[in-house]
């Protein structure tokens, strides 16, 4: 494979954890709430594709809005009841508390659809290569990568042109100024919660063809979520975007080249990071 | 000379905090029970002794000086592999195996604590985290020296002090854990007890006002994780001495986790925490282990939420209240 | 500048700036021996930045901090504190759940370089103990010393800062706002504690409630954006003209 191809592959999964570790970057950069459920709702959101596919036959494409639904209808309701009692609590709590949710998840995903990986079918236009430039390249990724550059074209356009935008920018820059000047700040949180959730379940949707789907799903990629947002640093979605960027590529190309490495390599750029940058790349706390 | 009489019962009234009271006493007589009422179940007893010692550990570092660790079986896992090395290539004597355990856990901890003690917040969950993940990934690509997914195999004990041998039942396993056990909470219980304990206390409630009271909080915490990774890696020694053998789930992601969940159930910060949420969570996970290990993963994830909300500060946190209450 | 004695705390052109706001601009201050120092300004003036830059909370864009002759520009808060530079927080910084006694017998321990000590029970440090009890009795604060700290009265709390910082034996303490939210009537009570502190220490203080500032202090520094407007007496002080205009709201300064 040429060094482009191992490039795009990179990016491509790069993408895919952007997408899924974007809402929790700025739900931990606004409320400062350490969410490690969040790949749990992911996993909703694969779990809900795979549903909809393998027993009402529904597309793919038809499922992807279905899967942002769920996961984000879900988060709203941990939100409402669980959640809300804790912004003022520790980072301890906040930790136990949403890995004890994980727990639950991983327990009922096992328990519904059973430890083996589930199959999806793409449809025929998302299988197969398409040849630039004398390069091949994945149809699929190339669809993930199309995806993921549009939502992040709409995300940043929202966060810098509308009245909302404004709000979360200001709510993540400093929340007690936020509130002081009458922004509804635990509404705001809400919806940006929601649709963060909501873009962590149509990444889960998307990650089936890539990494499969089983119940571990919400702890093996809450570590590369995890990964992306610290060295990203918390409420920037230009940091995530990087961050995530260079995991993706770091991953894969280390995998590629130095396979007996094995996942060392994106822990060692994130301490490295860390190290240099405590409050990640883009951060400013 | 009122104030006199106020100064000597504010010494007399510290003193007491520190002093053994009767329920400690009553506890430690308790952990011999097991010789006489559950004598088929000594194997059980030790590994539950050995996790108590792991939470004790954690305790040290999270309850007390409040510095939060989701990596911390890095150091039991390095204990674990320490004893399970040595005695494969020809070393088995137990407590010398601890003793360099402890040592090179202790060392590991001390270079990680020059990482730690600048951290906080997110960026110390995930740093210690990555460090727990880096050392799982080092010991499983390292199979030349750790066995790989296989595990350590070849590892043979020598007797306990020339004398005990380690027997089916566990009756040398639990009478040598127990003994670890006690001697490591005499230690921490003095340490928590000493003026590095009150300072450590003193970092978990607001390490800004320590730099201002001229306290170099870094140092403090330096010190309290090396101890802390010492312990731990006694613990994991223990496991490998008791078991003769090292798996590379010592190490794991879980086994980090499940300790913060027994400290957390039995209550950080109180000494008796840990063993306390050890003997409920390694009893009761004991009792429904034929349940599939994915369901019993719902119950604690259950567990973990329920001690969040309703019991904030553990089962001892739960019973000091109940208590105070009814006074 | 009268005698041959150097200034306990002195800076020397001390400037910090977050982006294009300014908050210290050249600032050069001199606390003597025994003083009673206060500074004073309108919100954002600078005042608690400047204590976060002498306290080494903050680092300077430029300039230079004196404990006596020795320079502590590059030293670390907790060694400063070590040279006799004690400071209280205008919200109050406390160990919720130590009780008063611990968490002042912990400031005494950390001055006397016994904190490290893990090996001995801290019921052995007994001088360590009277000496915080002590100090508690002289702020009148010792009938509560046995309780957490967070189950204080907020005017206890307000001593405890003090008893916290006295626990360093400073020779400078620098009190940001140690009246801050506590009612009127108590606040002058906590100035007579204040005022009742040996003269071997010098203290500056912030304060806002002007009566108390004219009663308690022997010298005042007007602060404005950053810098400083005008130093002097408090008769000085309170017949100047500049003063005056920035007190009664024609706040153009620049």
């Amino acid at each position: 494979m040429a060094i482009v191809g191992v490039l795009f592959d990179g990016f491509a999964y790069g993408m895919l954890l952007f997408l899924l570790s974007m809402g929790l970057s700025v739900t931990l950069g606004m409320m400062n709430f350490v969410n490690l459920a969040h790949c749990a709702f992911a996993m909703l959101g694969g779990y809900v594709t795979v549903t909809l596919m393998n027993r009402l036959e529904w597309p793919f494409i038809a499922t992807l809005p279905v899967a942002f639904v769920a996961a984000a209808l879900a988060s709203v309701l941990f939100e409402r009841t669980l959640y809300r009692r804790l912004y003022r609590a520790s980072d301890l709590d906040q930790v136990l508390l949403t890995i004890g949710i994980t727990f639950m998840s991983v327990a009922a995903a096992a328990y519904v659809y059973g430890t083996v990986q589930q199959p999806v079918q793409l449809p025929s236009y998302l299988r197969g290569y398409v040849t630039i430039i004398g390069v091949n390249f994945s149809a699929y990724r190339l669809f993930l990568v199309g995806i993921s550059l549009v939502i992040t074209l709409v995300l940043v356009l929202a966060l810098e042109r509308t009245r909302y935008g404004a709000q979360v920018r200001a709510a993540v820059d400093n929340q007690r100024m936020a509130r002081g000047l009458g922004i509804d700040v635990d509404g705001i949180f809400a919806v940006t919660f929601a649709l963060g959730s909501g873009l962590a379940g149509l990444g889960g949707a998307l990650a089936i063809d890539i990494v499969g789907l089983d119940p571990s799903f919400a702890f093996t990629f809450l570590i590369y979520v995890l990964i992306v947002v610290s060295v990203g640093g918390l409420g920037s979605i230009g940091g995530s975007f990087a961050a995530a960027s260079l995991i993706g590529i770091t991953d894969v190309a280390g995998k590629y080249y130095v396979p007996e490495l094995g996942a060392f390599l994106i822990y060692l750029v994130m301490l490295a990071v860390l190290m240099w940058r405590p409050a990640g790349l883009f951060g400013r706390r | 000379m009122s104030t006199d009489t106020m100064a000597l019962d504010a010494r007399r009234h510290i003193a007491r905090q520190i002093r053994w009271r009767p329920a400690e006493v009553i506890f430690w007589l308790a952990t011999l029970l097991p010789f006489v009422l559950f004598p088929t179940h000594l194997v059980l007893a030790s590994q539950i002794a050995i996790t108590a010692l792991f939470a004790l550990s954690l305790d040290l570092i999270l309850g007390y000086a409040g510095i939060v660790s989701l990596g911390h079986a890095a150091f039991f896992g390095l204990g674990a592999y320490t004893a399970g090395l040595l005695s494969k290539h020809g070393w088995g004597e137990p407590l010398s195996g601890l003793v360099l355990s402890a040592l090179v856990a202790g060392i590991v901890g001390f270079a990680a604590s020059l990482v730690i003690a600048r951290f906080r917040h997110l960026a110390l969950i995930m740093i210690t985290l990555g460090m727990g993940l880096l050392l799982h990934e080092a010991a499983n690509s390292a199979s030349w020296l750790t066995g790989g997914v296989d595990g350590l195999q070849g590892v043979k004990m020598w007797q306990v002090l020339g004398q005990f041998r380690f027997d089916l039942y566990g009756y040398t396993a639990y009478s040598y854990a127990l003994a670890v056990l006690f001697l490591s909470f005499l230690l921490v219980r003095r340490i928590v007890h000493s003026p590095f304990g009150l300072a450590l206390r003193g970092i978990r409630e607001n390490s800004v006002r320590m730099t201002a009271i001229g306290a170099s909080a870094r140092a403090h915490v330096r010190k309290v994780y090396t101890i802390s990774a010492a312990l731990a890696g006694v613990a994991g020694a223990l496991l490998t001495q008791t078991t003769s053998t090292v798996s590379l789930e010592t190490l794991g992601f879980q086994r980090s986790a499940e300790v913060l969940v027994m400290l957390v159930l039995g209550g950080a910060g109180r000494l008796y925490g840990g063993l306390v949420g050890a003997i409920i969570f390694m009893s009761a996970r004991d009792q429904f282990s034929g349940i599939t290990p994915l369901y019993w993963y719902f119950w604690i994830g259950t567990l973990l939420v329920a001690v969040v909300l309703f019991l904030p500060n553990g089962i001892l946190g739960g019973l000091a209240r109940l208590r105070w209450r009814r006074r | 500048m009268t005698g041959a004695a150097p200034p306990v705390l002195a800076t020397r052109g001390l400037c910090k700036s977050f982006g294009s706001l300014v908050v210290a601009d050249g600032v050069d201050l001199e606390i003597p021996a025994g003083a009673r120092h206060a500074l004073i300004g309108p919100n954002g003036a600078g005042k608690t930045t400047l204590v976060n830059l002498v306290t080494g909370m903050l680092r300077p864009n430029g300039g230079q901090i004196f404990l006596g002759a020795e320079d502590v520009t590059a030293a670390a808060p907790e060694q400063r504190v070590g040279r006799g530079l004690a400071r209280t927080f205008q919200v109050n910084a406390l160990f919720p759940a130590l009780t008063a006694l611990e968490a002042v017998t912990l400031a005494i321990c950390e001055r006397n370089g016994v904190a490290r000590c893990w090996w001995r029970s801290i019921a052995g440090f007994t001088a360590e103990i009277d000496e915080a009890h002590a100090i508690l009795a002289s702020l009148s604060i010792a009938s509560v010393c046995h309780r957490p700290t967070r189950e204080l009265a907020y005017g206890h709390q307000r001593l405890l800062e003090i008893a916290l910082a006295l626990a360093s034996r400073p020779k400078v303490l620098l009190l940001d706002e140690p009246t801050a939210g506590v009612p009127r009537s108590e606040s002058a009570e906590l100035f007579e504690a204040i005022a009742g502190l040996s003269r071997d220490i010098a203290v500056l203080f912030i304060e806002h409630d002007m009566s108390i500032v004219f009663r308690f202090a022997s010298r005042i520094t007007v602060m404005v954006s950053g810098r400083i407007l005008v130093e002097g007496t408090p008769d000085e002080i309170a017949h100047d003209e500049q003063v005056r205009a920035v007190y009664l709201g024609s706040r153009h300064h620049g």
